[in-house]
């Protein structure tokens, strides 16, 4: 009982006006984005900025909006009829949400990396060389060149330059994770959203990925939606706080967990409540 | 205790399954025996079918067989692909229903029915619209022209393919459509965040992915194709004569079985109607270990262990 009004009060709380940073040298800027799940109001308008090249994570509690808010950055949403975002996200000052937006040519600039590693159903250099296929039309030996590079990137050529010809799918789960992202640099894209990524893996992969996402904020600007506040901790810059499909607070990462506006945050990151 | 009674009781009826196909193999071959000791292999390659001198040979039924199966893939792949697709990437979740639904319905109709359309239906209409057409536009081309030269009679071996074709596709349909159903919805997220058309998405990650189940599917329907006996019996024209022309009529295994079988007088000519039995199992056989072995090399292909 008191629970359910504690949630009750939390929710109302967080209708309040967020705690919102500015940040420097934004690459992505939403401003008041909705977004329905047929009639369920799913998020409610949202606006912060991404910074470019640097870690921003999303957290909050299960249901909260955070990868509802991620899929809107390359319109993934849009494979489902009856989903639909409103209002406005600025990519380097374009609006991606225009119907007259190329939705191929955006997922070419905003890659995505999954909760579960998808590795498709070919070999290892066909599953990087998918996506460059796509847009790209390099010789054998550019393409090797690369696979090789995408594969470097992602701190897996080592364990798999030796049977590039094998099928993705006999990878372990990690390697399988680190060959998705490795796919997904492949294309060059800007920005990269992780929904997830290694919430299916084990501790050791975990670290791995994490370490990874260190070295490639350098070359991209990474969204990442996270479960786990500590991962949020050790690998962002910026975090922003959802709660209830509302954004609660933004703000550099060791503001938000040192010194969080708002007590929803407080609660949440010392485990009061989600 | 029950547990012996399980595993015995299993493996009674896996013995049992064997031998059935082991018992049939043996009937066929005893009652093929007469043919075969007379024409021996040649009975395979000869086109002669003449009861009066008791001079038979498979080719003619061999030849429609797999032709008419061949021309039933050669449609209903496409479209049952374009169905499944259809359904399960495509249209509104409304019409899924009525759709598949329809689809399985067209497998519900029994075959004899599928033969009085094509008879009194299908192939006049055929006859008089589409063959005229099809011989003024393709008979003069080279190679594949012959194929289409011949009288427009509505019946024959490529009315039969068509009629086959309309009966297999539920088959392939409904199987393409429970697989392509499998795919995790992340897999094609994947896919279709990297930019790919939902063309690229089902053409390279979805039918790789499928591909077991859709190459199963396929050879349900060739099965069933290549036994089908009364709807073919109806359209093919039943005429023991090879011709190059897929306007002329012809025969199949199993329309020549379920047409001759009442009226087979002599030993010789009973044996060769057995001897044909035995060939079409043997088909259906190849046919189903070339499946396999194709899953096995695709297999190996992709690098995955077979």
């Amino acid at each position: 009982m008191d629970e359910a009004r504690e949630q009750i009060e939390a929710g109302a709380r967080a209708e309040a006006a967020p705690a919102v940073a500015e940040v420097p040298n934004p690459k992505i800027v939403v401003r008041n984005l909705s977004f329905h799940y047929g009639r369920f109001q799913a998020l409610h308008d949202i606006s912060l900025s991404i910074p470019e090249r640097q870690v921003t994570a999303f957290i909050g509690p299960s249901g909260c909006g955070k990868s509802t808010l991620l899929r809107c950055f390359n319109r993934i949403y849009e494979l489902y009829p009856d989903q639909r975002a409103s209002g406005e996200i600025l990519l380097d000052g374009e609006n991606i949400l225009d119907r007259r937006q190329d939705l191929n040519l955006l997922r070419a600039r905003v890659g995505m990396v999954f909760q579960k590693p998808t590795p498709f159903p070919m070999s290892i250099y066909d599953n990087i060389a998918f996506g460059v296929r796509l847009y790209e039309r390099l010789s054998r030996a550019q393409m090797s060149e690369r696979v090789e590079w995408a594969l470097r990137k992602a701190a897996l050529w080592d364990e798999v330059k030796d049977k590039l010809r094998q099928s993705g799918q006999q990878l372990s789960g990690g390697q399988q994770q680190r060959l998705c992202i490795a796919r997904a640099i492949a294309v060059r894209p800007e920005v990269l959203l992780l929904d997830e990524p290694a919430s299916a893996l084990d501790p050791i992969s975990t670290l791995r990925i994490e370490e990874l996402i260190h070295e490639l904020k350098s070359d991209y600007t990474i969204v990442i939606v996270t479960h786990n506040m500590q991962q949020a901790a050790r690998v962002s810059d910026y975090t922003a706080f959802l709660y209830m499909g509302r954004l609660v607070e933004y703000s550099d990462t060791s503001t938000i967990f040192t010194n969080p506006r708002r007590r929803e945050t407080e609660d949440y990151i010392t485990g009061r409540y989600g | 205790m029950q547990d012996a009674l399980f595993r015995h009781g299993t493996r009674l009826a896996a013995v049992a399954v064997g031998s059935v196909v082991l018992a049939i193999l043996v009937a066929l071959t005893v009652g093929a025996w007469p043919a075969i000791e007379r024409f021996g292999v040649g009975f395979l390659g000869s086109a002669s079918w003449n009861p009066v001198t008791e001079e038979f040979g498979a080719l003619v039924p061999i030849y429609g067989t797999l032709v008419t199966s061949a021309i039933a893939l050669l449609i209903a792949v496409p479209v049952s692909f374009g169905v499944a697709l259809f359904i399960t990437e495509l249209a509104p979740g409304w019409l899924k229903r009525p759709v598949g639904t329809a689809i399985e319905l067209l497998a519900a109709i029994p075959s004899i029915i599928y033969g009085m359309w094509g008879l009194f239906v299908f192939a006049p209409l055929f006859g008089e619209h589409v063959q005229p057409w099809l011989t003024e536009r393709l008979a003069g081309l080279p190679g594949v022209g012959v194929l289409f030269d011949g009288p427009p009679m509505g019946i024959g071996v490529l009315t039969a393919g068509i009629i086959l074709a309309v009966m297999v596709i539920p088959f392939i349909a409904s199987v393409m459509r429970d697989v392509f159903e499998v795919v995790p919805a992340q897999l094609k997220e994947s896919a279709y965040g990297l930019g790919a058309t939902t063309w690229e998405v089902v053409w390279k990650v979805v039918l790789p992915y499928t591909r077991v189940g859709v190459i199963g599917g396929i050879m349900l329907g060739l099965g069933r194709a290549l036994g089908e006996t009364m709807a073919v019996t109806f359209v093919i024209g039943n005429a023991h004569e090879l011709s190059a022309s897929l306007f002329m009529p012809g025969n199949t295994i199993s329309s020549i079985l379920a047409n001759e079988f009442t009226e087979a007088v002599g030993e010789i000519y009973l044996a060769s109607l057995i001897y044909l039995g035995l060939i079409l199992f043997g088909i259906t056989f190849v046919v189903l270990a070339a499946a396999k072995l194709l899953l096995i090399r695709l297999g190996a292909r992709e690098g995955r262990r077979a």
